[in-house]
């Protein structure tokens, strides 16, 4: 398969849908789903007859964003973006006729109106989930129509590995599963290892509380997960991929499937792709769900049939990964990002964010405020208007109190520091980190002292049990703020707790328990206060 | 005049460890340089002759120039090294990691069969920790006394995976795992049946020997009796190897 034979593709299924003008998309992502969305989705495809409604089609897509107005339907003209669809919000089944009336006519119907100038939508850039919400994710013809599998086609038969990666490292991408390491040197480390057996890995373990990005990116739009996959894989010579996912995301898993089975009977997956040299197949590894399953290490052991643990770096994968072959692995965010840096140019990609952090980043809001959902937008856009514009504020007239980023390996932000821009490096100096993307906004009534406890406990339940520090030092943490919480502890306590901070964070093995104190640390920064309030009045 | 020995393709490097010159094969760790040199590391998880784990984080040193720590077992050595076994810093960090091993599970030496001979105690003496500070967890384990010549109780385990190990590395049985995360879990022998049950014991006694603490013991010997003989493991290590 060449660039012709895939417009020829993308071709037919232009013909075969040509008679169709407008569309009735209904969001079936996770989210939407459990707000009811499949009851919708029969009852617009059951009132859609073809009759009548000549000229209609509906469709069903992937998220919209604006989760929290779930269940979503948009209509737009054919392939159009979100932003020029009309979107109806918390649709129920009953509603179907009203909106294949509106659908018909042309006519917005007021009651169920989504405004799509609102910030939410205007101020997002949506590169990473261009096709979100507009393409069907289980469609493969539908995906190749909107220009999918194009930049696949074009590096595997008019570029050379190394262009490929050169491309990635001029793209500045930094990696999207919390770390930030540049993609493209991890790239060309890779590709410089001298070995036959290479292996790919998309990290879709996702197991930061509150995160949903990369979730959503695999029900929405698979193919272009598989696709940057296939590129790096031929830019690194490997020709085995694995996809580590949590068995607690059943759709994701379903989606992917099927567009694995799907690009493989495309011939984009398999042996001999593009009629070139370049073989490459790519496989499910199902995890049970477990936190440290994400790290790099725990993770292969737990593809290698083994125990989920990780294990001591060096050699890091690059050099000795999967059953000791050089390995790379990314996070499914990063690779969904290479199919737009090869068609549009790795100069094109650096031209969007800031200085050290380029490009966009898609993350989850959660918790209080008005609107919750996933978003995207160039790096460096300030926190205020991520939570007041895009977010919409927080409900109930209450005030703004903290935002927690980067999840237990993160911290908080309190209202002082809301002008910053969001990218990697300035995060950082606030004592937190980017993360993955999850973004939990709390209200005044939210006390810092249980939001860091709740870390705490989640770091002391995630451990793996393999190196003391976390082990024993989660717990012993763990204890220590649940009495500072229940109002049972005293200066020394406190102390202890620090201290622990510091120990737990120099001497633990891996990543985990690293970044396990830096929610008490970050807490403890900005809202000392809180915490002394609660300590036992002690005679001096 | 003889021929010159063939040149292995191991070279080797000099480093500095407290001050003093070293040198060692590139293709050593840095726990085994300073055992060879009579430096003191502590160490838990560490055993000659057994896979590296890395988990007991006590042979933690400073490299100069570096911020952060590493393993001197899972650290290999390079040119140029200089490495800091003893600051004040690490001094601390041991400290603390021994103090969290001792409040995590129930350590009552007094009444323990390993009281005198005891890796953990030997420790805690060489740390200096005469007191912990946190509080005791005191969790609830039964002990498993189900085989007929050896006893397991998991109030004195501290999952150094050394039993794990050597049963599997070097007896071949792999009766030994670990189950559970976090502070939970258990080393349990075969799919957590009673360790007289089991159909791939051999009984050779290695785990019990490899056991740094009261944990794995010799049925029979009351406090301060089971000493334990771990010199056969490099001999069989390097035996095995070998192979
Ligand atoms: C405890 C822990 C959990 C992690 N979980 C994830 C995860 O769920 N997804 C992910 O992509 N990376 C996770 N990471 C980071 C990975 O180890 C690794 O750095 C990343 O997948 C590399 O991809 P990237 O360069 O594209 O970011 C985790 C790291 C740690 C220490
Ligand atoms: S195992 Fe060692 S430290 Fe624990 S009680 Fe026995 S003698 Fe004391
Ligand atoms: S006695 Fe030997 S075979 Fe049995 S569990 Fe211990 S090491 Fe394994
Ligand atoms: S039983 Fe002994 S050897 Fe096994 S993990 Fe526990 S302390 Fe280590
Ligand atoms: S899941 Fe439907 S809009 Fe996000
Ligand atoms: S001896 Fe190095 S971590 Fe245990």
């Amino acid at each position: 398969m060449n660039v012709d034979d895939l417009e020829e593709l993308a071709d037919k299924h232009r013909e075969e849908y040509a008679a169709v003008k407008t569309e009735i998309r209904v969001c079936t992502a996770a989210s939407c789903q459990s707000s009811g969305a499949l009851p919708v989705l029969e009852a617009l495809t059951t009132g859609c007859d073809a009759s009548d409604h000549a000229g209609c089609c509906v469709k069903q897509v992937g998220c919209m964003g604006l989760c929290s107005a779930g269940p979503l339907v948009a209509i737009a003209a054919k392939d159009a973006p979100l932003d020029q669809a009309q979107i109806y919000r918390d649709v129920a089944a009953t509603d179907a006729p009203e909106i294949l009336t509106s659908a018909k006519t042309g006519t917005p119907m007021e009651r169920l109106h989504c405004p799509t100038e609102m910030p939410f939508f205007a101020r997002q850039q949506r590169i990473v989930l261009e096709n979100s919400g507009i393409v069907d994710p289980n469609s493969f013809k539908g995906y190749v129509a909107l220009g999918g599998y194009h930049a696949m086609v074009h590096a595997l038969t008019e570029m050379t590995p190394a262009e490929v990666i050169a491309e990635v490292t001029t793209s500045g991408l930094r990696g999207r599963g919390g770390g930030g390491y540049p993609t493209g040197l991890k790239w060309s480390t890779v590709a410089k290892m001298p070995a036959t057996q290479k292996y790919v890995i998309c990290n879709a373990d996702e197991g930061d509380p509150g995160a949903f990005m990369d979730r959503a990116i695999l029900e929405s739009d698979p193919h272009r997960v598989l696709e940057g996959m296939a590129m790096a894989a031929y830019a690194i010579g490997a020709n085995k991929g694995f996809v580590y996912i949590r068995a607690e995301y059943p759709l994701a898993v379903e989606r992917l499937k099927t567009a694995i089975r799907k690009a493989k009977r495309a011939g984009f997956i398999g042996h001999h792709i593009c009629e070139t040299e370049f073989n490459f197949d790519i496989e499910i590894r199902l995890g049970a769900g477990a936190f440290v399953c994400g790290e790099e290490t725990a993770l292969m052991a737990s593809i290698e049939g083994g125990r989920g643990q990780p294990r001591p770096r060096p050699p890091y994968p690059a050099e000795s990964g999967l059953w000791g072959h050089p390995t790379l692995i990314n996070n499914v965010e990063t690779y969904a990002n290479i199919a737009p840096i090869v068609r549009e140019g790795g100069d094109w990609f650096a031209g969007i964010g800031t200085e050290r952090s380029k490009g966009t980043k898609v993350f989850a809001l959660a918790g209080a405020i008005c609107n919750t959902g996933l978003i995207e937008v160039p790096m460096g856009t300030p926190l205020r208007d991520i939570i007041e514009a895009i977010g919409g504020g927080i409900p109930g007239g209450k005030a703004f109190k903290a935002v927690q980023t980067g999840g237990p390996s993160g911290g908080c932000i309190p209202e002082a520091h809301l002008d910053i821009p969001v990218d990697y490096d300035s995060l950082k100096t606030l004592g937190t980190i980017m993360g993955s993307g999850g973004m939990i906004v709390m209200d005044e009534t939210s006390s810092m002292v249980e939001v860091a406890r709740f870390f705490m406990e989640f770091c002391m339940s995630e451990s793996c049990g393999k190196c003391i520090p976390c082990r024993a030092g989660t717990a012993q943490m763990h204890g220590l703020l649940d009495r500072i919480v229940k109002g049972e502890a005293g200066r020394q306590d406190l102390a202890l707790l620090e201290e622990l901070c510091e120990v737990v964070q120099a001497t633990s093995l891996c990543g985990l328990g690293q970044t396990a104190p830096n929610p008490v640390l970050s807490t403890l920064r900005y809202f000392r206060a809180e915490y002394e309030q609660r300590l036992l009045e002690q005679a001096a | 005049m003889p021929l010159p020995t063939p040149q292995s393709s191991v070279r080797v490097v000099t480093m500095k460890v407290d001050g003093l010159d070293l040198s060692a094969r590139e293709d050593e760790t840095i726990i085994e340089v300073c055992r060879e040199n009579q430096i003191p590391i502590p160490s838990l998880c560490y055993l000659d002759g057994l896979s590296i784990l890395g988990g007991c984080r006590l042979c933690l040193v400073e490299l100069e120039g570096q911020s952060r720590l590493f393993a001197a077992c899972s650290t290999r050595v390079a040119e140029g090294m200089r490495v800091v076994t003893n600051s004040e810093r690490l001094q601390h960090y041991r400290r603390t990691i021994v103090e969290l091993l001792f409040a995590e599970r129930n350590h009552v030496c007094s009444v323990c069969v390993s009281n005198g001979h005891c890796e953990l105690q030997n420790l805690a003496q060489g740390c200096g920790v005469n007191h912990v500070r946190m509080p005791y967890r005191y969790p609830h384990y039964e002990v498993d006394s189900s085989h007929e010549m050896f006893r397991v109780d998991h109030t004195r385990c501290v999952l150094c995976s050394r039993c794990v190990r050597v049963c599997d590395e070097i007896e071949g049985a792999h009766t030994w795992d670990i189950m559970g995360r976090g502070s939970d879990c258990q080393v349990i022998t075969d799919l957590a049946r009673p360790w007289g049950d089991s159909s791939t014991c051999t009984s050779c006694g290695k785990c019990v020997q490899v056991c740094p603490t009261g944990a794995l013991v010799k049925q029979g010997t009351s406090a301060g009796e089971m000493v334990k003989d771990q010199s056969f493991l490099p001999i069989l290590a390097r035996r095995r190897h070998q192979r």
